[in-house]
């Protein structure tokens, strides 16, 4: 593992304990980000994706815990951090953009004050001086600085999603987490939100996790791209790479699953009905930069039949 | 290598509850130490309301003694100021004070279910009629209409029990009725539709079952609130003051001036006995708040070396 | 503001509600009232109290439609009858002579209730598992779940006789002249402690659980999380992100416990013979004076519903999602 990462994930091991069991959300997932680099997280609702994020900035909440593992941003531990250190830590090394900004953003205040909340809890600014970056902030997403009185329900869908990506690069971050920044929105709209995302990065040159479900955005917009399943990595490496040749049934179930709408009609190939992996093995490396976990006996049985073409989605 | 996975992946569809998780309730509450007390304490009141002639055979009322005497070792409570056995009063007032909560609250609770079913189901017209009918009895302040009510009526048990129910009903409507729209909104119920189920099918047998623990909390509260508004009542002078109940005992107690007399025996167990059976009812409603609703669980202290809690965060 | 005038809309209805309960109550009584109260007092009523007494009954000819249109007539304009304990004070001015005691008690335990149940949620809801949290709920639902007159009793008992150290009855000391003199005023507050007291212990229960509940609930909503993923001090979050959200079912249900708290000033009112209405609403009860029962009625039903109009105004004040619709 190089030192020059700016995040490095070791193994995190995160469980929610119940009181009649205790759930796996997150299972030995090991991974890093440079600087500069667009890391995308894919896989199906419930794989673990959301979870890696919200403990890179701390906010599981009981009954979720770390179990083992570390976090390092920077070489500094994020797990240690504590109090003042970790709020200090807290978007202005790490930001993110929640899924739906409609629920994020506080309905009984405006957006200039929820904005203005970002620099008078980190930067001591004056109002004055506070509300003149809140304006830049919005120009910077195209919004009109107007809008900087208005409360959240009061604006469309897009602009919400656009207001909370301002929010996050307000102070500069050196990573961003996208959490399905664009999965409540149109595709229209979607469009515009990425290119959006994409410009702002190419401007400021922050690193970014992207954790989606959507492979054909993720294919297009990220740098290297990790697919997951039930906690797990099940492969790893250069986006282009495993949209062209993905070495693991699952990767290929799930580009698979998005037909293409143009070229000639084919059968859509998943994983098959009612199929699920069940054990998943560690990453083996399968050519330059390229991983992929082993497959079990049991699933391999379980996957062949199905590998020469049948009906139904990933399910 | 890693362990096998623990997580069901299947997508989320609606659910309706089973068997198993009412028998999860039962299970909560018998281990829940809140709703123990609270049971404990109604079992003893119900016991000494059923054993009362037996225990204090002969009628409550009678002249038996010198007048107001403190406890002492032939009468346990002392004697009112008529000389009656205070002990005796309070064991047989159990009798009518817990008949008459308990009736009250369980015609309100099943006019409240009525209402607030219809409601939510039929929607419209209907809904908006019967919501305006409920908003307007909540509205009206319940001890002046209580008074009214019972001041032009023949006095009586019979009286006490319906003008109880007038006031009392609209609460339980209410707090079922957007319980009922939440459920109703549920897909399995437009399956039954869609099916050709009946109304009144649909209603008490897809609706109603999942609403179990609303409507628990509900009949408590309307006991609750029913055994409160009687004592007031009866306090008032406009129960039938003929009767042995605790109310009526308060109501002799402040008519004969006990408080200024010193004789604190009289005016202490019948209140004290109401606030118990309602301390143990609210007890129970607590412990069913707690275990339907996960998060209200007193939170357990989690050992030091955990390094998430969001209460070291927050300091 | 379509808002508000739905809500007057409503009031409006309530309203009517009550003066037409008010017009059938008293012709669904059985048997001869009037001559019940002849009886007991022992003909000692002029003859306008009996007409007067008719009407109210419904006894004198008139066709229903004309007497329920006078009746409403007459509440319109204020005129609720002549009193029967009190021949011949109109009862509007014998309920006017008295309601200011039942309004400063009522809105100072209301008040103080609110704001210290409220205040005392919020810090159970953010310190979980903390003293306020646990143990401080049980004990509150214990003492709410007390009558309040009977809490009152023990109120008075405890500390007016045996300790002696707060006033026994009234709401000031008769020797003294009603003014806006610091004597008066502080010898208003002596009296006022006991019922207030009584009053704000049962009551501080619910606010704090409803509060509780309610922050507890808010605390899981995703602006919480974004809020604390900024890097906000933890007491802004709680302040301006999640008690300012969760006061708003709080004011809503203020509006309701208007009508709970009005009853147990009631009750407190009597063992105090606190000099409000409620007070009189006993005496009434007590002599049968029916015109001053219903006129009672009418008023604190008018007293809460207006009380929940301002209520109304201040939510929209406050939840800015009412204010566009």
């Amino acid at each position: 593992m190089s030192s020059d990462r700016l995040l490095e994930i070791d193994n995190l091991t995160v469980q929610y304990r119940g009181d009649v069991r205790t759930t796996t959300a997150v299972d030995h997932v090991s991974f890093g980000i440079s600087p500069g680099e667009i890391f995308g997280l894919a896989g199906e609702s419930g794989c673990g994706k959301s979870t890696i994020a919200n403990t890179i900035l701390r906010l599981l909440k009981y009954p979720a815990e770390v179990a083992s593992g570390t976090i390092r941003f920077d070489g500094r531990d994020v797990l240690a951090l504590n109090g003042e250190e970790l709020r200090q830590f807290r978007w202005r090394e790490v930001a993110m953009v929640f899924q739906s900004a409609m629920n994020s953003l506080n309905p009984v205040i405006t957006i200039g004050e929820q904005m203005r909340d970002i620099f008078t809890a980190h930067l001591d600014l004056t109002r004055r001086a506070a509300d003149a970056r809140c304006a830049e902030l919005l120009e910077l997403v195209q919004i009109d600085r107007n809008r900087l009185k208005a409360f959240p329900h009061q604006l469309s869908g897009g602009m919400r999603q656009r207001v909370v990506i301002a929010m996050a690069v307000a102070l500069r971050p050196r990573m961003l987490i996208l959490d399905e920044p664009t999965t409540a929105l149109d595709v229209v709209v979607q469009q515009e939100i990425m290119a959006e995302i994409k410009a702002l990065q190419a401007e400021l040159g922050f690193s970014v996790l992207f954790i989606t479900h959507d492979m054909s955005l993720m294919v297009e917009l990220s740098h290297q791209m990790a697919v997951m399943y039930a906690g797990r990595i099940v492969e790893q490496g250069p986006a282009a790479t495993l949209h062209r040749q993905p070495a693991h049934a699952y990767t290929r179930a799930l580009m698979n699953a998005f037909p293409p709408i143009t070229g000639p009609r084919v059968p859509l190939r998943g994983l098959g009905e009612g199929v699920r992996l069940t054990r998943v093995g560690d990453l083996q490396p399968v050519g330059h930069n390229h991983w992929s976990a082993a497959v079990s006996h049991e699933d391999r049985e379980r996957l062949t039949p199905h590998a020469a073409g049948s009906e139904g989605g990933p399910r | 290598m890693s362990t096998p996975i623990t997580t069901a992946l299947s997508p989320i569809k609606p659910t309706r509850l089973s068997g198993r998780s009412r028998s999860g309730l039962l299970h909560g509450l018998m281990t829940n130490r809140k709703a123990m007390l609270g049971a404990a304490l109604l079992v003893f009141f119900i016991l000494l309301a059923l054993l009362a002639p037996v225990l204090f055979p002969g009628n409550p009322s009678r002249i038996t003694a010198l007048a107001s005497q403190e406890p002492s070792a032939q009468y346990w409570l002392g004697t009112t100021a008529k000389g009656q056995d205070v002990l005796a009063l309070t064991a047989h007032g159990a009798r009518i004070s817990l008949f008459v909560g308990l009736i009250a609250g369980l015609v309100s609770t099943i006019i409240g279910i009525l209402v607030g079913l219809a409601s939510a189901y039929f929607g419209r017209v209907i809904d908006e009629s019967l919501s305006v009918v409920t908003n307007i009895f909540l509205l009206i302040p319940g001890l002046p209409l209580l008074v009214i009510l019972a001041a032009f009526l023949p006095p009586g048990v019979g009286t006490v029990i319906f003008v109880l129910i007038i006031t009392g009903w609209a609460g339980s409507a209410r707090v079922l009725r957007s319980q009922a729209l939440s459920i109703r909104s549920k897909d399995f119920v437009a399956a039954s539709q869609v099916t050709g189920d009946r109304a009144g099918w649909i209603m008490l047998r897809e609706i109603l079952p999942n609403m179990a623990s609303n409507v628990m909390g509900t009949l408590l509260g309307c006991i609750i609130g029913a055994i409160g508004a009687q004592a007031g009542l009866e306090f008032l002078g406009l129960g039938d003051t003929a009767t042995v109940s605790w109310g009526t005992n308060l109501y002799w107690a402040g008519n004969e001036g006990a408080l200024l007399t010193g004789s604190w025996w009289v005016f202490l167990p019948s209140g004290l006995c109401i606030a118990l059976v309602a301390f143990a009812l609210s007890l129970f409603n607590y412990a069913v708040d707690e275990v339907t609703n996960p998060r209200l669980r007193t939170v357990k202290k989690r050992p030091a070396t955990a390094p998430l809690s969001r209460m070291e965060d927050a300091q | 503001m379509r808002f508000i005038l739905r809500r007057i809309g409503f009031y409006l209805i309530a309203f009517w509600v009550s003066i037409t309960l008010n017009f059938l109550l008293p012709r669904f009584m059985p048997g001869d009232p009037i001559s019940r109260m002849l009886s007991r007092s022992q003909d000692k009523m002029t003859a306008e109290q009996v007409l007067q007494l008719q009407r109210l009954f419904g006894l004198d000819n008139r066709p229903l439609l004309q007497q329920y249109t006078s009746y409403v007539a007459d509440v319109l304009t204020g005129n609720m009858g002549v009193s029967i304990s009190r021949f011949p004070t109109p009862v509007s001015e014998v309920i006017a002579s008295q309601i200011g005691w039942t309004l400063l008690l009522g809105a100072t335990s209301l008040l103080l209730a609110a704001l210290i149940g409220n205040l005392l949620g919020i810090v159970a809801a953010w310190r979980r598992g903390s003293l306020v949290d646990s143990a401080l709920p049980p004990l509150l639902i214990f003492i709410g779940s007390f009558p309040y007159f009977w809490l009152a009793m023990g109120a008075l008992y405890v500390f007016g006789i045996m300790l002696g150290w707060f006033p026994l009855r009234h709401a000031y000391d008769s020797e003294l002249d009603p003014g806006f003199t610091w004597a008066f005023i502080s010898n208003v507050g002596y009296h006022l402690v006991l019922p207030a007291l009584t009053i704000v212990l049962v009551s501080i229960g619910g606010w704090m659980l409803g509060m509780r509940n309610t922050m507890i609930a808010t605390n899981s909503e995703d602006y919480i999380t974004m809020a604390e993923a900024k890097g906000l001090k933890p007491r802004r979050i709680m302040l301006r992100y999640a008690a300012r959200n969760a006061m708003l079912p709080s004011v809503t249900s203020f509006g309701m416990g208007i009508g709970f708290v009005v009853g147990g000033a009631l009750l407190t009112e009597t063992v105090f013979a606190y000099p409000g209405v409620g007070y009189q609403l006993l005496t009434s009860v007590q002599g049968l004076d029916y015109p001053l029962m219903q006129g009672l009625f009418l008023i604190i039903t008018s007293a809460v519903l207006l009380a929940n109009l301002l209520v109304d105004i201040v939510y929209v004040r406050l939840d800015p999602r009412v204010r566009t619709n």
